[in-house]
């Protein structure tokens, strides 16, 4: 058995069912032995789109998402993707051919020192010298991407390592590092505490982040808010922990959130934060969130516990854990009124928009769309107003909500989605994106015809780069430089090119039929809505 | 504040740019850095000197905890610890100061190590700060070059220890 061979039966122990890449030379003989097995493989259009669709995969299936490129170029290119799982904590394992293992350091024709650049992205790495340890290091990259704070993993392998021979194939049944073992469990101690200020609190409040979902936990948060009545608010990584109509839901927090659910933080008195960073665009004011209140931030990371914020009472583990361990404590937790006050919020304290009737309103649009998508459909945000305005009015039912909230990459959606609809093909699975970052990954829709993966697509088409021009209006008083996208493709003419069946909405009129039309059929789509270009989301 | 980390990491290639990495990247200060092979061939200790505040002096033991190369990381303060540091320092002397540096050293518990004609190496094993002061007191002298280990540190013993 080659190495090769070896690398492609460690992903079929793992029952890896996808591999999204590129090939090239120093990547051929993995490519090589991976068709005599039953993994698919999806030849993406670029690489960085490889890690995308891998993450899509990876945050629908709950298991890591595998890509494989090539060496140097290949290598280089992925980094944003991988970049972007890192900062979304996706579980990610990404396998790159290197270059003959005795020519390392010299330069040669597509050598990049990819365990070097990519050190500050990725978990961890691993630079493969012996085809015998093949078995051991994908074990522990699969084991590793998936527990504690999830995240990408790097092998790469060199050619002359894929091509060598293998005296045995055991794949390892444990991992055993002794420098790696994530907390699970919370601390009783800090458990009893938290219950203790949870039956104090008079207005206390649940800010989920994207880690509830990670950790598979949003089940555990729902019935914990509805058994002790504990109002829930979100961070944009969290949209989808509740149903974004359940009574106990109040938004999502942050610069673009709602100001209904800052104004719930900021009044409560006990702030439980589980599973988010507290980063910039979720607290500007970190200082804010401490003062007046007890703050308890529950996180798998350690590191992630006093970064941006010293909580009162910090606690390291699972979220699912933690949350189970609060459940089996049996205590009284009583606050109508201030439930009774965030209601009172959430009625008053709606955003006003004045939409422009000869374009479609974009706030409107994604309220109808999510109203009709199927109860447990997927809509993927990709990044600018696109993703602001699908946060805001995306009616999350029984499905799920994604974007890229740490890194903001543009481009992610259409590539995300695809990995989505391959994890799952009888779900709806919707990207939604503006015009400028569906260039950045329309090469896709080569991609999506090879491989017969029906995404929609919608595109808010304004003819600017619409955040960063909103920015520009606010901070240079309408001085607006580089963000003219005039000189776009006429979608109609591309997606036929795609043999794509393409639709247009020019304004609201007729919108719900353009939607039913659009939805009905599980058939990749490409729908342009045209939007005023001067529209803000606040 | 001035802490001491004494991080023991797998004996890899590579560890060391990754923790080097992790300070630049995270903008913590690095005063002082010495790595060698522990009694176990498998292991290496790094001894880093770093300072800051008390949010970046716990996020520094975090972010090192994070690391999945890293064994153990003790932090400690100076006060707590016993560190020296081992110095090699060439001087140009001629027959009137050759004395001077004689008694200098002798004062210093510096041992010359070496000599020409012209130039002599000065050894010194202290703690930083004795060493910082053999330098200075040398300034009068011409300094060739000097070579530092950087501060090698453990923690007191205590009647905790095993």
């Amino acid at each position: 058995m080659l190495g090769a061979d070896a690398m492609v039966r460690c992903l079929e122990e793992e029952g890896v069912k996808y591999v999204f890449g590129y090939p090239g030379v120093a990547i051929c003989p993995f490519y090589n032995s991976i068709l005599d097995s039953e993994i698919d493989t999806i030849l993406i259009r670029t690489e960085q789109n490889a890690a995308h669709a891998a993450s899509g995969f990876a945050r629908m299936t709950g298991r890591p998402g595998v890509c494989a490129v090539t060496s140097g170029p290949g290598a280089t290119n992925v980094i944003t993707g991988i970049a972007t799982a890192f900062a979304d904590s996706i579980p990610l394992v990404c396998i790159t051919g290197q270059v003959n293992s005795a020519l390392l350091g010299s330069d040669v024709f597509q050598e990049a020192d990819i365990t070097g650049a990519v050190e500050s992205f990725v978990k961890y790495s691993y630079l493969v010298k012996d085809a015998e340890e093949i078995p051991r290091i994908f074990k522990e990259a699969f084991h590793i991407a998936n527990t504690g704070r999830k995240g990408p993993v790097l092998i790469d392998v060199p050619i002359d390592v894929q091509n060598a021979v293998l005296s045995k194939f055991k794949y390892p049944e444990e991992v055993n590092m002794r420098t790696y073992k994530p907390t699970v469990k919370g601390n009783a101690v800090q458990i009893k505490k938290v219950v203790k200020e949870l039956s104090k609190a008079k207005r206390p409040i649940i800010c989920a982040g994207g880690g509830v979902l990670l950790g598979d936990a949003e089940s555990g948060l729902r019935a914990f808010a509805e058994k002790y009545r504990v109002p829930v608010v979100s961070t944009m990584m969290g949209i989808g922990v509740m149903p974004t109509r359940h009574p106990m839901y109040y938004g999502m927090v942050g610069n673009n959130g709602h100001p209904y659910a800052n104004r719930a933080m900021n009044e409560s008195d006990l702030l439980i934060m589980v599973g988010a960073r507290v980063a910039d665009r979720a607290v500007n004011q970190p200082d804010l969130i401490t003062e007046n209140k007890v703050l308890v931030h529950i996180d798998v990371d350690p590191a992630e516990i006093g970064k941006n914020v010293g909580p009162t009472i910090p606690l390291v583990g699972d979220a699912k854990y933690i949350i189970e361990d609060f459940m089996a404590e049996e205590f009284a937790c009583e606050h109508e009124a201030w439930i009774d006050t965030l209601n009172g919020y959430r009625d008053t304290m709606g955003r006003v928009r004045r939409p422009n009737p000869a374009y479609v309103d974009p706030a409107e649009f994604i309220r109808m769309l999510s109203e009709s998508m199927q109860d447990d459909a997927v809509y993927v945000a990709d990044v600018g107003q696109n993703q602001i305005w699908s946060c805001n009015y995306h009616i999350v039912k029984n499905g799920r909500f994604m974007t890229t909230g740490g890194m903001g990459t543009m481009g992610y959606s259409i590539p995300a989605a695809m990995g989505v609809k391959l994890a799952d093909r009888d779900r709806q699975v919707v990207a939604v994106c503006g015009d400028g970052s569906f260039q950045m990954s329309m090469m896709e829709l080569a991609t999506m015809r090879q491989f017969h993966v029906p995404v929609k697509i919608i595109v808010l088409k304004n003819n600017y780069l619409g955040m960063v021009r909103e920015y520009q209006h606010y901070t240079y008083k309408d001085h607006y430089s580089v963000v003219d996208l005039s000189g776009s493709p006429d979608l109609e003419k591309l997606a036929s090119a795609y043999d794509m069946r393409f639709m247009r909405l020019r304004t609201m009129e007729g919108a719900q039929e353009t939607i039913d039309a659009f939805l009905e059929k599980d058939e990749a789509v490409l729908l342009e809505c045209l939007i005023d270009p001067m529209d803000l989301v606040k | 504040m001035k802490k001491i980390y004494s991080v023991l990491v797998e004996n890899r290639s590579g560890v060391l740019c990754k923790v080097a990495g992790l300070f630049s990247r995270r903008c913590f200060n690095i005063d002082s850095l010495a790595v060698g092979e522990t009694d176990d061939p498998t292991t290496s200790c790094m001894t880093i000197v770093s300072s800051g505040d008390q949010r970046t002096i716990e996020q520094i033991e975090k972010q090192l905890n994070k690391k999945l190369d890293v064994i153990k990381v003790k932090t400690f303060d100076e006060s707590a610890s016993i560190s020296r540091e081992l110095m090699l320092m060439k001087v140009k002397y001629n027959k009137g100061n050759r004395r001077d540096i004689m008694e200098i050293c002798d004062v210093m518990k510096a041992q010359i190590v070496d000599m020409s004609k012209k130039t002599m190496i000065i050894q010194i094993c202290d703690v930083p700060e004795k060493i910082q002061l053999l330098i200075d007191m040398m300034q009068t002298v011409s300094i060739v070059e000097v070579a530092r280990t950087g501060t090698l540190a453990l923690q007191k013993c205590l009647e905790t220890d095993v």
